[in-house]
């Protein structure tokens, strides 16, 4: 099966995130992502898009709506 | 006694600074920490006749495992870690009420220092209109923090809150959790206290499908922008008349008491004319820094930073630049301050860096006066007017400009990692009238405080240079001619020349440096037309376009677009990044440009 990720998402999907891929050792980006709740069976819905090639992507987790770019959803693994 | 010192801390957006301005009021402290661009801001909340509390409103976070200079002080501070700032009694950690699954993993965070504190469960009102329950008492125990309900924004939202620590000021640390995994811990808190209804917020729902719409929310964004700044320009102007003839009363009313000499000369021409000169803009920066304060308060902005993240990073800089550059219409020094909250050090420089070409309002006395001497009045395709169209252009070139330059300098620094957004969109708020005010308070003492230091040493310096020495008996011509400005003038012809620019306008270029603006006065002086006089601009329109070609009157405008003549925004510049190199990659970088165009169109046109 191949991997899922939040960039992939369409639009009113609801998920639930499996991991945040680390690109390094101290991968600050990854650890503020977690931090902020992007952690292992959080469910996650698409709310919107920006206005130009679908970036950046607008999610909500929890009560929380966080902007991010599409580079950064790339690394949220879904399920 | 010294006072309890309280510290407040607690996730952006959890009301926190609302908080902190329901219990100091208008009696705040804004600094920086040592060192660091990190604001500091303390207050404080008068218990009774005689007992005091200081508050601090430490920068929010949303978590200590961070890289970010904010966080990282939040956290030294609690810790007492910081130089000179004595460590909290205790702390209040600040939540949003509707908002616990991502606020409390930082109260987890919080607890884990192990100092004293005391949780305020904010906007529970809001919280309770959305239909979230939360069991107060089994939170508190849960957490083995005392939980207590406060709201903010509400004149006596505080008072349970006071009333505890009144009656026991938190003194020993929290019991520690077992586990660090916060967030199967919160889960578990969230399962055991509190009863969600429905997931979302049904208002932002609505909101953000209008506002974030594509098509519609980019329109909506640009008609609020356009009717933002028609209001700031119009609704200015009649203050602006009166702080103009209130400083120029002035200036007379020292004129005629102080005996004539150099002293009278050096107050009322130096310190009254240029100090005056940079305050008539206070107005239109205080209207545009109340309206940023509205939108700001009521969550908008941050939408707006999502809208047009795509757009700005195309051009290598972030949604999040969008703020300071909006603020650098009015003056780039309260947009320079602004860049604060953008966190990556990179993108922060480069909007640092093309913030003075946007448009300021001192560049329009400027631009005023060579429109009016060089473009014909007359409309075109019987609908605009062409020297609306010239000022537009003038708008439109700063902007593309500063696309340009931002975009070159994300080629030059190719390669570096990628860059993140991470933006919390917080839930639409109605802005309330107290914080919109102190903000707006805070902001214009900031902006008066940096200006003022700096502008009162640069008018003084170039009243200085443009006086003396005073020309001898029997000089023939205006006494600025003789001066060292005037002498400074004359030798830097030579490189304005394939400008176009005459002599008289290199040496007001001189005195034109403390403000562009003030490069008009400087014409008027130039052309010995009396300072005395009502309107100097209107005394100038006649000899400035007689006496120059039109390529000249355009090549001193495109000049205008881009040249640094401004050293009061160099010396921000310095002071906000704390490096002589920036200072000179933007002084170098904006005279060249300036150069290169008003080069071209002066040798296009003449």
């Amino acid at each position: 099966m191949t991997n899922k990720y939040l960039s992939g998402m369409k639009l009113g999907q609801l998920a639930v995130i499996k991991n945040v891929i680390q690109h390094s050792e101290d991968d600050s980006i990854a650890r503020r992502l977690r931090n902020l709740g992007f952690v292992e069976g959080e469910e996650i819905t698409l709310v919107s898009y920006g206005p130009l090639g679908r970036d950046p992507l607008l999610v909500q987790i929890g009560f929380t709506r966080f902007a991010l770019r599409y580079s950064e959803a790339n690394r949220v693994e879904i399920r | 006694m010294t006072p309890l010192r309280v510290a407040l801390v607690g996730n952006p957006n959890s009301g926190k600074t609302a908080l902190f301005n329901l219990l100091t009021g208008s009696r705040q402290k804004v600094a920086n920490y040592p060192g660091v661009t990190v604001e500091k801001k303390s207050g404080m909340f008068r218990v009774d006749q005689d007992k005091k509390w200081e508050i601090l409103d430490l920068p929010g976070a949303y978590s200590f495992d961070t890289d970010s200079l904010d966080e990282l002080i939040t956290k030294d501070v609690c810790l007492g870690n910081v130089a000179g700032e004595r460590e909290p009694d205790f702390i209040v950690c600040v939540v949003d009420a509707t908002n616990l699954r991502l606020h409390l993993r930082f109260v987890l965070e919080v607890k884990a220092l192990g100092i004293p504190m005391v949780l305020a469960l904010n906007m529970s009102d809001a919280a309770k209109a959305r239909g979230i329950k939360i069991d107060v008492a089994r939170l508190s125990d849960k957490l083995g923090v005392k939980v207590i309900e406060t709201i903010a924004v509400r004149k006596n939202g505080a008072d349970d809150l006071i009333a505890e620590i009144k009656q026991n000021p938190p003194q020993t640390a929290a019991k520690m959790m077992d586990s660090t995994d916060y967030h199967a811990e919160v889960r578990q808190i969230i399962v055991d206290c509190v009863v969600m209804p429905s997931r979302t917020s049904r208002t932002d729902d609505v909101l953000d499908r209008i506002f974030l719409h594509p098509v519609a929310g980019l329109l909506i964004l640009a008609v609020t922008m356009f009717l933002m700044f028609q209001a700031v320009f119009s609704w200015a102007a009649p203050f602006m008349d009166m702080i103009d003839s209130g400083i120029s009363g002035f200036g007379s009313v020292v004129e005629s008491t102080l005996p004539d000499g150099p002293l009278r000369a050096l107050i009322v021409e130096g310190l009254i004319g240029g100090v005056g000169s940079v305050v008539i803009f206070l107005p239109q920066i205080l209207l545009l820094f109340l309206f940023i304060l509205i939108l700001e308060e009521s969550g908008y902005l941050p939408r707006a930073a999502f809208l047009l993240d795509r757009f700005m990073v195309g051009a290598g800089l972030s949604g999040r630049s969008f703020i300071p550059l909006l603020s650098s219409f009015a003056c780039a020094i309260p947009g320079i301050i602004a860049t604060r909250t953008i966190q990556d050090p990179r993108d922060r420089i480069t909007t640092i860096l093309v913030a003075p070409l946007m448009t300021c309002s001192a560049r329009l006395p400027v631009y005023a006066l060579l429109i009016a001497a060089f473009i014909p009045d007359q409309t075109v395709w019987s609908l605009f007017n062409l020297q609306g169209i010239t000022l537009f252009a003038l708008y439109a070139a700063g902007i593309i400009s500063a696309l340009i330059v931002s975009f070159v300098m994300k080629r030059v620094r190719r390669g570096l990692h990628t860059q993140s957004l991470l933006l919390e969109l917080p839930s639409y708020r109605l802005p309330s009238a107290r914080d919109v005010l102190i903000g707006l308070w805070e902001r214009g003492r900031l902006f008066i405080a940096r200006v003022g230091t700096i502008i009162l040493s640069i008018t003084v310096v170039l009243w200085v240079l443009s006086t003396y020495p005073t020309p001898p008996e029997g000089w023939v011509g205006v006494p600025i001619d003789y001066s060292i400005a005037g002498r400074i003038g004359h030798a830097i012809e030579w490189i304005f020349q394939p400008l176009g620019f005459n002599w008289q306008i290199c040496v007001a270029l001189i005195p034109g440096l403390a403000a562009r603006e003030v490069a008009v006065s400087a014409l008027g002086t130039v052309y010995a037309i009396s300072a005395a006089v009502e309107d100097p601009t209107a005394q100038l329109l006649p000899i400035v376009s007689a006496d120059w070609s039109f390529a000249t009157g355009m090549s001193l405008l495109v000049w205008y677009i881009f040249a640094p003549q401004c050293l009061a925004t160099l010396a921000v510049i310095k002071k906000e990044t704390q490096s002589w190199r920036v200072v000179l990659i933007a002084t170098t970088y904006l005279f060249g440009l300036a150069y290169l165009a008003s080069l071209l169109v002066y040798q296009i046109f003449a």
